[in-house]
């Protein structure tokens, strides 16, 4: 309807008569060109890549894009709220305090030791980081189908700035952590932060991979089997409560334990709380099973994510 | 010349009706034939891409359709080349390869230079980010460097004169500025190759002006441009080659003027397929004094639909659409206008009267649809019956001029007369 308005009927014609080369293009040529300047193309299209071929300098070209979608998702979340970024702290805060009284007042659940803010608290920030990377990478291909429909760039660019503005968030809940930390040591309360602590950089590091790779895994998959989305919000909660963040792995019991010791997230919480307050069963181990565990589902992520961008477009 | 551009063989499969049910057999059907180093059994029974004449074959068989089948095709640098052909022959599929959005089922396209492919304009604007953020947003997606962006951001704030809103979320936007600032950052793209769908049928007239003409810059600048449009008089305008597709498979290739003479005539050739409940329809002019299928411009016109249907339909809704030949719907009417609801038995003829058509010359086809009230569709029978609209006097006017989409009879008063 809108393009039938107008007929354009004042528009200069191109006058230009085309030339013989082009007419000579016009009957369907065979590809007949391609023997001269065989190897001159840019780029081909083809049904099928190799599976392991990602193209990472493309992601790299890609950088620029990459700050600016951080930069929207770190600007756009709050706009038009009141208390803005503040929100970073509140959330937080407010899941202590119901931590606090639920877990700890009511049900009565020990905390290694330590005052029960800083326990919950250190759980929450690094686990916070792990779902919240994990919940919006797992959305990619259905919350940007519009822009994928409609543009080409690497599609990891988008899951990959997830892991980057999660990364702020984390940062500014890391300070809350650190600040009640501080508080909590000068007021002489049992928390002995250790060198240890530095590990908490590989423990943020394992935390980003495993989220993205399980996320990619998991939006790949949904593009055709939606099932999967309603398994998602209750998966991630399940494995909060399979993981030591409102009770010590010290409080389980032999054969508990080891049943944990599988739970990749178990290790990192473990290992981020003992560097920071020195409370925990931090397990070598169990870090190096989940870094490879980290690492395997990474990669398994990176190839599925990168068959699937190719036609997901056909089944979303 | 050198060729910028080689579609080879190039098709693709699309499966239809609901993504969903049954992927996951056929996926594990398919796998287990690749393992076997087997063709995809589902590309077999894939249909030449046909929406009409699937009727009569069987459930399993219209479920996968060839989109595309074994295009094959080369552009040359600074053509612009233009693609009509009906909705659904493919056009758009042909671009979403050529992009990259998805990926072909079989061929190979290969290409020469850098493409920009705008297959919308303002992809990804982000409705709270400033008008500046969302150029930068917008230029990145599309492929720019920041660099890049802001050497251009003043040519690209003036081209889409929006320059005094540059600090304002682009929420306070009106749509036309949104379109044009859209196009505006798409006008700045540094590529060799530009590919368009139908970014033209937005905006309003003066902003279409200045995109025709940008893009007239751009092909004397030696780039190439890919460009699909349902308006043929802005393909003959602006495009040195055009390809017709028709259900998948080029029909026609060669210079804008035959190829589009070629479409229009492949249009009117049309024939309904009465297949389902629809039996046959058939239009003639009221008052026509000539041939039955002509309707003087204002005048009426009468729509004769006969129906056959197993059971007798409870809430019976039957509806003309009225199509140009380009597929462009521009009228419809149906049965639920009556002041009363349509009474149906199981076979019969139903007539239906439009007073003053208010369309142009021109050829149109009706499409015929019977369905009930609320419920889904018992027959679509598209190109049931076509008539042309011819010149008359209209009103008291006897110049014949008619420019746009519909007529309207108008009343004209000075004031003197009205005091009067």
């Amino acid at each position: 309807m809108r393009t039938a308005v107008f007929r354009f009927p004042f528009f200069r014609h191109r006058n230009a008569v085309p030339d013989p080369s082009t007419a000579a293009a016009a009957s369907l040529s065979k590809p007949a060109a391609a023997s001269s300047a065989a190897d001159q193309w840019d780029e081909i299209i083809r049904p099928r890549e190799h599976l392991l071929r990602v193209n990472f300098r493309e992601l790299w070209d890609y950088r620029d894009l990459l700050a600016l979608f951080v930069k929207r998702d770190i600007v756009t979340v709050y706009k038009q709220t009141i208390l803005g970024p503040l929100w970073y702290f509140i959330q937080p805060i407010l899941t202590t305090i119901v931590f606090s009284v639920v877990f700890g007042g009511i049900a009565g659940i020990s905390t290694d030791g330590i005052p029960g803010p800083l326990f919950y608290l250190g759980g929450i920030t690094i686990w916070n980081y792990f779902s919240d990377v994990f919940d919006r990478t797992a959305g990619t291909f259905t919350n940007n189908a519009a822009i994928f429909g409609k543009v080409y760039f690497p599609r990891l660019v988008v899951p990959v700035s997830v892991v980057i503005s999660g990364l702020i968030r984390f940062f500014i809940q890391m300070g809350l952590f650190l600040s009640v930390l501080i508080w909590y040591a000068a007021t002489g309360s049992p928390v002995r932060p250790g060198v240890w602590a530095v590990l908490s950089i590989w423990c943020v590091a394992v935390m980003a991979g495993l989220g993205l790779g399980l996320g990619i895994l998991f939006t790949s998959l949904t593009t055709k089997y939606r099932d999967l989305r309603f398994l998602l919000t209750f998966a991630v909660q399940l494995l909060m409560y399979a993981s030591p963040i409102i009770y010590p792995m010290s409080l389980l019991n032999e054969s508990r334990r080891q049943m944990m010791w599988w739970n990749p997230v178990a290790h990192v919480v473990e290992w981020f709380r003992f560097g920071f307050t020195g409370t925990g069963l931090p397990s070598v181990g169990g870090l190096l099973y989940t870094s490879l565990f980290t690492a395997a589902t990474l990669f398994a992520g990176i190839i599925v994510f990168n068959r699937t961008e190719r036609t997901f477009m056909d089944t979303v | 010349m050198t060729t910028v551009i080689q579609f080879e063989n190039l098709s693709k499969l699309y499966r239809l009706g609901t993504v969903g049910t049954g992927t996951l057999s056929h996926d594990l059907n398919r796998w287990w034939h690749r393992i076997r180093g087997k063709e995809d059994p589902y590309s077999v029974v894939g249909q030449i891409n046909d929406r009409t004449s699937g009727r009569n074959s069987t459930e399993a068989d219209r479920e996968y359709v060839w989109a595309l089948k074994d295009i094959c095709l080369d552009v040359q640098q600074g053509e612009i080349l233009g693609i009509i052909g009906r909705n659904g022959a493919g056009k758009s599929t042909l671009l979403k390869i050529l992009s990259k959005i998805t990926a072909p089922t079989r061929g190979v396209i290969r290409t020469r230079g850098r493409i920009a492919s705008l297959l919308e304009v303002g992809t990804g604007f982000h409705p709270e980010l400033t008008g500046r953020e969302n150029i930068y947003l917008n230029g990145a997606i599309l492929g720019m460097k920041r660099r890049e962006i802001t050497e251009q951001l003043d040519d690209i704030a003036d081209f889409s004169g929006c320059s005094r809103y540059l600090d304002t979320p682009v929420k306070r936007y009106s749509s036309g500025m949104l379109v044009r600032l859209g196009f505006a950052v798409a006008a700045h793209l540094r590529c060799e190759i530009l590919i368009v769908d139908e970014v033209l049928a937005v905006g309003d007239f003066e902003f279409q002006k200045a995109c025709i003409s940008r893009m007239e810059d751009i092909g004397q600048e030696g780039r190439t441009i890919l460009l699909v449009s349902h308006n043929l008089s802005t393909i003959t305008s602006l495009a040195s080659r055009c390809c017709l597709l028709v259900q998948g498979e080029i029909a026609a290739c060669g210079s804008p003027a035959d190829v589009v003479a070629r479409y229009t005539q492949l249009l009117s050739e049309q024939k309904a397929e009465f297949h389902g409940a629809i039996r046959s329809a058939a239009v003639r002019a009221v008052d026509g004094a000539g041939h039955p299928q002509m309707v003087p411009l204002g005048g009426a016109v009468r729509f004769t639909v006969e129906y056959e249907t197993p059971e007798e339909p409870s809430a019976p809704v039957i509806g003309i659409g009225i199509n140009t030949l380009s597929g462009e719907r521009v009228l419809s009417v149906n049965s639920n206008q009556n002041p009363e609801r349509l009474r149906l038995g199981r076979r019969g003829q139903v007539h239906c009267t439009i007073d003053q058509l208010p369309l142009p010359p021109g050829r149109y086809s009706a499409t015929v649809i019977l369905n009930e009230h609320g419920a889904r569709d018992i027959d679509v029978v598209e190109h049931a019956a076509t008539f042309e609209v011819i010149d008359a006097p209209f009103g008291h006017d006897r110049t014949g001029f008619h420019a746009g989409v519909c007529v309207a009879h108008s009343r004209w008063q000075t004031d003197e007369e009205t005091i009067a």
